[in-house]
This record gives structure tokens, sequence and C-alpha cells, in this order.
């Protein structure tokens, strides 16, 4: 494994000079670099080498998985695809997230399409960090494709990070749930420069008593511009929430399209959104503790992203 | 020490707020400012804290002259400003706010400290999110909490510290503005309608319409504001007499 593959890992997951404790398998420049499974999570390549399955048994407990990829160089196409099966009432972390460095003049992409079948009763936490750095005028795009199927009283919490870096990003994630099936999504975006993402999320609740929260925060500085759609589609007896959330910075710009759809007469659905600039009686207020205006901002802009 | 030097403000032209104030607010005392409603109380307060700058005269902390300086400057130099509409934050927790007040990480036991003197119980309150989800008394108080924490005030200004607190955490804020007087350096502004805070004061200003109307020992003007006089000539009866 090449040193910028080390850097990008330590940045995105919780990889050490030790390498991970857990199961795990890295996605180096289009290739496997390094894959171990464990008793429990067993991962195993795709007869047709398009990707991964990632098995986790039933009951397995408080247990981690690895599955980061990254792009070390220019003129790469990376397309694969991951299916995570977990197995009934197990409750584990899966961590997945995607770097690129591209010192090159062409561009460097990640096309990650994941799939999660959640078996009844499990409990997933599934972090994603997205990063994009180097010196190159090539381009860095990661284009995540998420597909969850939540069995009955399946528990997922998915946490998203992209802070920068990163040229373009469309992030695709569709989900289907099941009775007492919940969906917890907590997406952090910063985008700066020319940068462009565009997050698209489209839920359906076909269980009794399921529940999607989706909250979204970003921040779009420079001359970036961001895309917000979600569509929770209620379709019997369910809460869904989602909260949008942006501040401008410079010439940033932020379309947000909300849809919420309610199919069942006891389908409660509620969207928030709001987008604007920083406040400044926020500034004043942390300016008055003796910030000054750079640190106040950065102080606001840092808990908005975390909270 | 503060001193206020024919200070004036005028939000915009043609419209002074603050028509021409002198005060004095002596370190190891409680000084209450009070006075009705659009008074320019607040707008006295910013001015002090440098949110708002003035159009003439100056301010001064220990005989310094503050008047060029911006509300960091003056922060750093020990002036803090309890906001009496606190501002709200999302994803800024009570601790994020008290760590920044006190310009760093901020020990346990001085949070607990802090707490208890504004009411609060740490547990509860540390890891909330200073945002829509806090009740008006309990974002006051930690409001109130984040001036306590400011480490080297010499000024403290607080903006109506009862508005919308309970009785039993009103008593413990006293007692906390009884405490910071015992350190002889500080200079205690209170903007307050109650009448608790005015029985504390050493000293009392009444502000009416920008103006300083009567100030003094609160021994002595506290049977005065007893008495009715409160603020003087009723503001809403001079303009009708103006207009006669
Ligand atoms: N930024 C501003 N622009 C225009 N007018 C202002 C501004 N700030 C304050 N004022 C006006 O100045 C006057 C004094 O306001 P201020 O907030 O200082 O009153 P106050 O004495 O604190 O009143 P209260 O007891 O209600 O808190 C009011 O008439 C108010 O409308
Ligand atoms: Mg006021």
């Amino acid at each position: 494994m090449d040193k910028l593959t080390e850097n990008l890992l330590k940045a995105i997951s919780d990889y050490t000079e030790g390498g991970y404790t857990g199961a795990y398998n890295i996605r180096e420049n289009a290739g496997c670099g390094g894959r171990q499974s464990t008793e429990n999570i067993e991962i195993v390549g795709k007869e047709d080498g398009s990707g991964i399955d990632i098995i986790i048994k039933p009951g397995t407990k408080d247990e981690n998985v690895f599955i980061p990829a990254c792009v070390t160089k220019g003129n790469v196409h990376d397309l694969v695809y991951n299916d995570f099966h977990i197995g009934e009432g197990s409750d584990v972390r899966i961590i997945a997230g995607c770097g690129i460095h591209n010192d090159d003049e062409e561009e460097a992409v990640h096309n990650g399409i994941h799939r999660f079948f959640l078996g009844k009763g499990s409990h997933v936490v599934y972090e994603e960090k997205h990063l994009g750095e180097g010196t190159g005028s090539g381009e860095k795009r990661i284009d995540p494709v998420t597909h969850l199927e939540l069995e009955e009283d399946a528990v997922l919490e998915m946490i998203t990070i992209q802070l920068g870096g990163v040229d373009k990003s469309t992030r695709t994630t569709t989900g289907v749930l099941k009775d007492r099936a919940k969906l917890l999504i907590h997406e952090s975006l910063m985008t700066a420069g020319e940068e462009y993402v565009m997050t698209d999320f489209d839920v359906d609740m076909d269980g009794e008593d399921s529940k999607v929260d989706i909250v979204s925060r970003s921040v779009a500085r420079g001359n970036s511009y961001q895309e917000y759609h979600s569509k929770i589609k209620g379709n019997n007896r369910c809460t869904g929430h989602s909260e949008c959330d942006a501040i401008l910075m410079e010439k940033g710009r932020v379309n947000a399209a909300p849809e919420l759809y309610a199919g069942h007469l006891d389908a409660e659905l509620i969207h928030e959104a709001a987008i604007g600039k920083v406040a400044g009686e926020q500034i004043l207020k942390l300016r008055t503790l003796g910030l000054t205006e750079e640190e106040a901002e950065k102080a606001i802009i840092d808990g908005f992203l975390k909270g | 020490m503060l001193t206020l030097k024919n200070v004036r403000w005028s939000p915009e032209a043609g419209h002074e707020v603050l028509k021409g104030i002198d005060l004095e607010i002596p370190a190891g005392q409680l000084t209450v400012v009070t006075g009705p409603n659009g008074g320019g109380k607040t707008s006295l307060a910013k001015v002090i804290a440098g949110l708002n700058q003035i159009t003439e005269g100056s301010i001064l902390v220990d005989g310094e002259d503050i008047t060029e300086k911006d509300i960091t400057e003056r922060a750093k130099m020990g002036v803090s400003y309890a906001f009496q509409q606190p501002v709200r934050f999302k994803g800024v927790t009570v601790k994020d706010m008290l760590d920044m007040a006190a310009g760093g990480e901020i020990p346990d036991d001085e949070v607990c400290t802090v707490m208890a003197k504004v009411g609060l119980c740490t547990k509860d309150y540390i890891d909330r999110e200073i945002d829509a989800s806090l009740s008006g008394g309990e974002i006051k108080r930690i409001e109130i909490a984040s001036v306590l924490t400011r480490r080297g005030s010499k000024v403290l200004i607080f903006d109506e510290p009862e508005a919308g607190i309970d009785l039993w955490s009103f008593t413990g804020l006293i007692e906390a503005f009884e405490e910071l007087k015992k350190e002889k350096d500080k200079a205690i502004l209170v903007i307050s309608h109650q009448e608790r805070l005015l029985e504390i004061a050493d000293q009392i200003a009444v502000i009416v319409e920008g103006r300083v109307r009567i100030a003094g020992p609160g021994k002595e003007i506290m049977p005065q504001l007893m008495a009715g006089e409160k603020y003087g000539t009723c503001p809403v009866e001079a303009m009708g007499k103006e207009m006669l």
C-alpha cells in the first residue's frame, strides 16, 4: 500500500499504523489493497470481480467493519459494487469512507454502489467520510449510490461527511422500510471553490410505525453549488422528518427541494428547511467572548456541521 | 471602573437614541440601571460592549479610552455583556460556549460551579445545543453563565438578568452578583426593572429617553423610586404637552 493511500485511510477512517481491528476490505485504485474476514464477518469477492459481499452473521455484536476506498492518481474510474448482508439481531459499525488524492491532469473518479440488507432487529451505524486532495488539475469525483432495505425492527444510523476537496459529487440514496424499522441520516457537507454536490434521498416507509429522520447540514462557500432533493414517502402509519439547513458564504448557492408524500391517513411527515448566511448576531455574541470575527465564524460553522 | 462621558448614539441620521450620557460605574460595586422600556438601557450596554459605535463622547475602562476599540478588543480587555435577548446557535453546545467564554477548555468543576450559580444542573445541560429547543429561561441562564465564565473581566454587564428566570434561580443569581462585588476590581452593571435588584444596588441610574434622569447611591434613589417618582415625568405625558 503506498503512503498516499495510508494517509487517506487515516483521514477517512480509523486507520492506524497497526492497521484495522476487525474485518476490512481496502479498495485501492480500483483494485484490492487488502482484505480480512473475521469469525462473524465474512468478506468475499464477487465472482465477476465487480465488488464484494460483506456477510455479517446473525447476532454479531459490537464489531467494526472497514470498507474504505482510495484513489491516488488521475485517469482512474473506479466502479465497485458492495453488498452488505446484515444478519438478524446483529449490532455493528461499518466505516466506509472514500478518499481521492489527485496530482494529475486527468480525472479521478470513485463510484461506489452500495446495497444494505438489514435483517430483522439488526442495528447498524454506517459512517462515510469523503475527502479530496492533491494539486493536479484533474477533477476528483465521488458518486456514491446507496440502497437500503430494512426488515422489521431494523435500525440504520447513517452518518455522512464531506468537508471539502471533492469537485463533483452526486449522492443518491434510496431506501425501503418495513414495520418498525428506523432510518436516521445525518449528512454534513461543506463545499468551496467551484465544487458541486447533489444529494438525493428517496425513501419509502412501507412498514407500520416505521420512521425516517434526515438531518442535512451544509455550508456552501466560494462559488460552489449544492442541490438537495429528498423525497420521503409515508405509505403506512409512520413518521418522517427531514431537516435541511444550509449556510451560504461568499458566492455559494444552494437549491433545496424537499418533497413529502403521504399515502396513508396516519403518515406524519414534517419537513424543515432554512437557507441563509451566518447570522450577524451569532458572530457578535462570540466576539463579546473575545473571538475575532474569523474565529467566531469558524466556531459557528464547525458547530453547525457537527450538530 | 467604567466611565462614560457625554455618550451619544444614533442608529441613523436624525434619530438620536442616547443623548449624552455621563456615568461612572465604580469597581467593587453593583450599579443598577433602570428606566422605562425604550429608554436606551440596552443601547447603552451595546455601546459599552462595542456592538454599536457611539457618535460622540468617550468610554473609558480604568482610565483607558476604549472608544476606538472593536468588540473583540474590548472583550479581551475585560468587557463582558450578557445579552437581553440571547442568541441561539444550531450545533453549538453549552460546553462549547463556556469553553469559548473561558478562552480554552474549562475544567469540569468550574462548569459545575458556574452552572450552579445560574441554577442549572450541569449533567442535564452541558451537552445541550444552544438552539431553539431551549426555553427562554434556560437560554437566559446559559447566557449569564457565559459571562460569569469570562476570565479577567473588569466590566460585567447583565441586561435584565431576571427576565424569564424563576424565583429560586433568581435568589442564586443575586448571590452570584454579591459574590462578584467582593472581587474589588470588577465593575458590575445590571440593567433591571426588578425591585430586589434595585434594593441591593450600591448605585442606581435611571435612564429616560436616552438621558440619565437621576443617578446616585441606591439608598438615596430607591426611596424616590418607591415614592412613585419612578421615572420622573412620564414620557408619554411630556410628549402630549409638547404637542399641545
Ligand atoms: N438599531 C436600532 N435602530 C433604530 N432604533 C433603535 C435601534 N436600537 C434601538 N433603537 C431604539 O432606541 C430606543 C431604545 O432602545 P433600547 O433597546 O435601548 O431600550 P431599553 O431601555 O433597553 O428598553 P427595554 O426596557 O424594553 O429593554 C428604542 O426606541 C428603540 O426602538
Ligand atoms: Mg433593553
